[in-house]
């Protein structure tokens, strides 16, 4: 049984204020993915669902615990095994067309993949190869092969992507946004692809922001936020019956074509930041309008907004800089999980 | 992978080529012929590569024509310009013609070696300390930084002094040596930021190595910033060793503009109002580098279609 | 009327020659009113906003007038422009949040602003700009912050502070829901409701591919399409009962909280929008519509089928047509 895990994983980074110190963009991290699983990661930014996307496909290392294919530690991979590693797990990233190296042809990444993995396959094998996964994506070869990245449209640029991992025969993909960037018309394409590779035994970690996508096509739903998990199961339950806080928040946020926004007071959220509890905070200052309401609740849910990548692009440097802002101190160890209901896990509140 | 979906906003870049609808800050690519295409209408460009490939090509013809060898003494010194001896002669009676072809020749020649061996230091510890990062990357900086600090004229000439050889070549290789950190700071910059990707990571999920994906990814995307660097240090390469063989530490027996400035200096050929010696050599060297930083920034519109006035 | 558009067309250059971004608009918002123009890229909803407030160098309009508050907007004059930017319309563009000046602070962005608009009375706008941010939530201190130190939904209700700040008639805000996180989304359409309640602005077009919030913060939805409007209509009877067929497509194919791929399969519309360097004649969804036949090789036009509700389609015309004319005057049983 070919099974992704990760158990207790943590990551690290040095922290940006004054001080010093570690900022936790993972906190003790565990979950599976089984063959012919999809698995939704949902988060908003500074959650580290990105990063759990790079730690799976050992693009970080993670600074604690163990992230295990088939029992075996990826950590220790070297470059063979590495090489061997990535023929079982591919990713496909947010933006289609940072892909692509803009100065060859699309298709050379399906080389990159022949001269690794295939070198001594014929042409016309090969040929026949590519036709087999363009078939299985729906694009037409005449369409895409030969052509620039820029001559090819966000749908087609990522389903090309999505054929190269099968081109590798891979378990599991790694999902990191990639409908995000598409148009909405292709964006179901691009799902119901995913759906039909599930059903052929495909893995998938399908990471978002967007939880109508996420719970679209996921069996299972992970809700991530400041690099813990606070509420992980069956996609069903999650969804239908939320019990964290922070879940209920999100599905009140996200918009819907046929129901508005709820402009009820908000119930005493018990988020905390700061030390505080939301509803403190809501009780003694008393803002009137809900707007003012719902806009407090957005910056505390983002008082840990990590900028690192901002101020380094300023500044040059991550240790240099004082972000000037009050960093909500995270503990390392995350909120515990307990059982509410069979598959439906629930963390305590921070 | 980016962080957040803070960097990328709007769907996809159809291929209707629309202003508003490109997909974040990722440009379209240009091809050859686009390049090739703006390049033939700027101006700058157009003039800077015509001077300097008319002057180049003096560099290799030119000498051809001239009657007598650079330090051939003709006996006939203090000539104006004009009838035998198209430049005049200079107090030593050395021919102008032939000193000035050759010396364009020579410069050229030094401004080469200097740029070449700077290009291939400054690309091997750019690569290494830009893909690594880390402590070796603190270490290269801080010889970069170190390095960029003294004037490259003053650890010539001090370095200088004390070897015997006197060549070409060994001009050429410590110009070199002493300006790669242009070109390491150049390209360390570039790779930093080309590393993270999203193809550079796709590389590595296909199993390439670092020196690969170096090479076949990185390399080729900054080779227009890496080709506007390596023209610059050109120019200054020229320059450097004008100045360096103007303090007379040059090859003795090699004839450059910065010899025959040399001469012209210690003869006192501006006392004696012969302006044919003491004028062409700075007057080419100045259209040479000045013709080929003209072209440098007119490619740099070329290049980067954000300057480009229209 | 607020703002009206009259046959607006906008071109722009590019090397194959003149790509027309927007094809002959023509639409108009009531004072109050936040209207929701909505369409895939390529579409022209970006130049379409962007037009009204300020053609780059790049662009040019080809025909049409704009009108807001009875008066012409000299949109193809930058300096006729210039004075009334800000104060008459106003833009939030596309990637604001990601273009505030990082080396400089946010109250001295602010500053520079009124000083280029030559705003004489500074302390009132200031005690305005403090009322503001309180109102949505902002601390003051944001002001001493640069921008790298807020986050992306506080940097997005700052960008739109600084373009509402002189209460401009109309305010263009270009994606600014896009690249946020859900709750940062749902405090910046709020603040877009609050703003237009309290007069800050007189009316606003929110341009944007998510139609969601649009069902949320919008009056009324324009449809684009390759450069033409598709469909208008109010928010309510746009998305319960579209006419256009990309619009119905377009509804089918979001998927929503609660709808899971083995329950409901959805389904995405073939093809791609047609290259607008050369637009196909008539109708350009011909080639991915469902229903097309033989009248789309002509330009539909763009006509009332019910009140308030404008649609681009021989199809919905035709019906349209034919229920009219079998709608008599007296009951049915009575024509007999």
């Amino acid at each position: 049984m070919t099974t992704l895990k990760l158990d207790q994983v943590s990551k690290l980074y040095p922290s940006t204020s004054r001080g010093g110190g570690l900022t936790p963009a993972l906190r003790k991290v565990s979950f599976e993915l089984q063959p012919g699983e999809v698995i939704s990661l949902i988060g908003e930014s500074g959650s580290g669902k990105t990063t759990i996307g790079k730690v799976l496909l050992r693009l970080t290392k993670p600074t604690s615990g163990t992230a295990t294919f088939d029992g075996k530690d990826i950590t220790t991979y070297t470059t063979r095994g590495l090489k061997d590693y990535y023929r079982q797990v591919q990713g496909v990233f947010q933006d289609p067309f940072s892909s692509y190296n803009p100065i060859y042809r699309a298709d050379r990444v399906y080389d990159l993949v022949r001269s690794s993995y295939f070198p001594k396959v014929s042409d016309l094998e090969w040929s026949a190869k590519v036709e087999a996964v363009l078939d299985a994506v729906a694009l037409n070869p005449g369409d895409v092969l030969g052509k620039y990245p820029h001559q090819l449209s966000g749908g087609q640029q990522q389903r090309l992507l999505i054929a190269r991992a099968l081109l590798l025969d891979v378990k599991v993909l790694i999902a990191d946004e990639i409908i995000s960037m598409l148009d909405a018309s292709t964006r179901v394409d691009v799902l119901n692809l995913l759906v039909k590779l599930k059903r052929q035994g495909l893995a998938i970690l399908f990471i978002t922001h967007d939880l109508s996508l996420g719970n679209y096509v996921s069996d299972r739903t992970i809700i991530l936020r400041h690099g813990a998990i606070v509420e992980m199961g069956a996609t069903g339950k999650i969804f239908g019956n939320p019990q964290h806080d922070y879940t209920k928040m999100l599905l009140t946020a996200v918009p819907e074509l046929h129901k508005k926004w709820q402009h009820t007071p908000l119930a005493p959220v018990a988020v905390s930041a700061n030390g505080a509890g939301i509803a403190e905070v809501l009780s003694s200052n008393a803002p009137a309008s809900p707007l003012a309401r719902a806009a407090i609740i957005d910056e505390l849910a983002h008082a840990e907004q990590v900028v690192k990548r901002d101020l380094r692009a300023v500044f040059g440097s991550a240790r240099a800089v004082a972000s000037g802002k009050s960093q909500v101190a995270v503990a390392l160890e995350p909120p515990a999980l307990h059982e509410f209901e069979p598959d439906h896990l629930v963390a305590e509140p921070e | 992978m980016s962080e957040s979906i803070s960097q990328a906003p709007a769907p996809e870049a159809a291929a209707t080529g629309l202003p508003g609808g490109s997909a974040g800050a990722v440009p379209a690519p240009r091809n050859r012929n686009e390049f090739i295409h703006y390049g033939l209408r700027n101006p700058k460009l157009v003039l800077g590569l015509t001077v300097e490939a008319l002057l180049v090509l003096a560099a290799i013809i030119a000498p051809f024509f001239a009657k007598y060898a650079p330090l051939e003494t003709t006996n006939m010194a203090a000539q104006h310009p004009g009838g035998a001896f198209w430049l005049g002669t200079d107090l030593n009676g050395y021919d102008m013609y032939a000193q000035l072809t050759n010396g364009l020749r020579e410069s050229y020649l030094i401004g080469a070696l200097g740029a070449a061996f700077a290009t291939v230091v400054g690309l091997v510890v750019g690569f290494l300390a830009g893909w690594r990062g880390g402590w070796l990357d603190e270490i290269l900086q801080l010889i970069t930084n170190v390095l960029v600090m003294i004037p490259s004229l003053v650890l010539l000439i001090v370095i200088g002094s004390y070897l015997s050889s006197r060549s070409i070549l060994f001009e050429g290789a410590f110009i070199g040596l002493t300006t790669w950190p242009w070109v390491a700071r150049a390209v360390r910059a570039q790779t930093f930021s080309l590393r993270s990707r999203e193809y550079v990571d796709l590389a590595r999920l296909s199993g390439k190595r670092p020196v690969s994906i170096i090479v076949k990814e990185i390399a080729p995307n900054m080779a227009s910033y890496l080709f506007l660097v390596v023209i610059l240090l050109f120019g200054s390469s020229m320059l450097i060793a004008a100045s360096y063989d103007f303090l007379g530490l040059g090859p003795s027996q090699t004839v450059s503009l910065g010899y025959m400035m040399n001469q012209a200096a210690n003869n006192s050929a501006l006392f004696y109002h012969m302006w044919w010696v003491v004028i062409p050599p700075g007057a080419v060297l100045t259209l040479m580098v000045v013709a080929l930083l003209i072209a440098n920034v007119g490619l740099d519109e070329v290049f980067n279609p954000k300057l480009r006035e229209s | 009327m607020s703002v009206s558009v009259e046959n607006l067309s906008v071109a722009y250059r590019s090397r194959r020659g003149d790509v027309t971004a927007v094809d002959n608009v023509s639409f108009s918002l009531a004072d109050g009113e936040i209207m929701g123009l909505a369409g895939e890229s390529g579409s022209g909803k970006s130049t379409l906003g962007n037009a009204l407030v300020y053609l780059d160098a790049r662009m040019k309009t080809t025909g049409g007038t704009v009108t807001v508050d009875g008066k012409e907007l000299p949109i193809a004059n930058n300096n006729a422009m210039r004075p009334r930017r800000m104060t008459e319309v106003s833009l939030v563009p596309q990637y604001a949040m990601s273009a505030l000046t990082p080396t400089r602070k946010i109250g001295k962005l602010i500053s520079d602003l009124l000083k280029s608009h030559h705003v004489k009375d500074r302390d009132a706008v200031y005690t305005e700009l403090r009322r503001r941010l309180a109102l949505i939530g902002l601390k003051e201190d944001v002001l001493s912050k640069y921008s790298f130190e807020l986050s992306g939904g506080m940097r997005q209700r700052v960008t739109i502070i600084m373009s509402t700040l002189l209460n401009p008639s109309l305010l263009v805000a270009d994606e600014v829901t896009s690249a946020l996180d859900v709750s940062s989304q749902r405090a910046v359409g709020e603040m877009l409701i609050e703003f237009r309640d309290r007069g800050y602005i007189k009316s606003a077009i929110t341009i944007t591919h998510d139609l969601s919030i649009l069902a949320q913060i919008a009056d009324s939805i324009a449809i684009m399409y390759a450069g033409r409007l598709a469909e208008r209509a109010p928010t309510s009877a746009l998305v319960d009962s579209p006419l256009h067929p990309y619009t119905q497509a377009l509804l089918a194919s979001l998927p929503e909280v609660g709808v899971r791929h083995d329950q409901v399969t959805l389904t995405g519309i073939p093809g791609r929008p047609p290259s607008l360097v050369n637009p196909p004649s008539g109708c350009r969804f011909r080639e991915r519509c469902p229903f097309a036949f033989a009248k789309c090789a002509q330009t539909p036009p763009f006509e009332e089928i019910k009140p308030g509700h404008l649609v681009a389609c021989w199809k919905v015309s035709q019906e349209h047509a034919d229920t009219a004319a079998t709608a008599p005057g007296l009951p049915l049983k009575e024509q007999v």
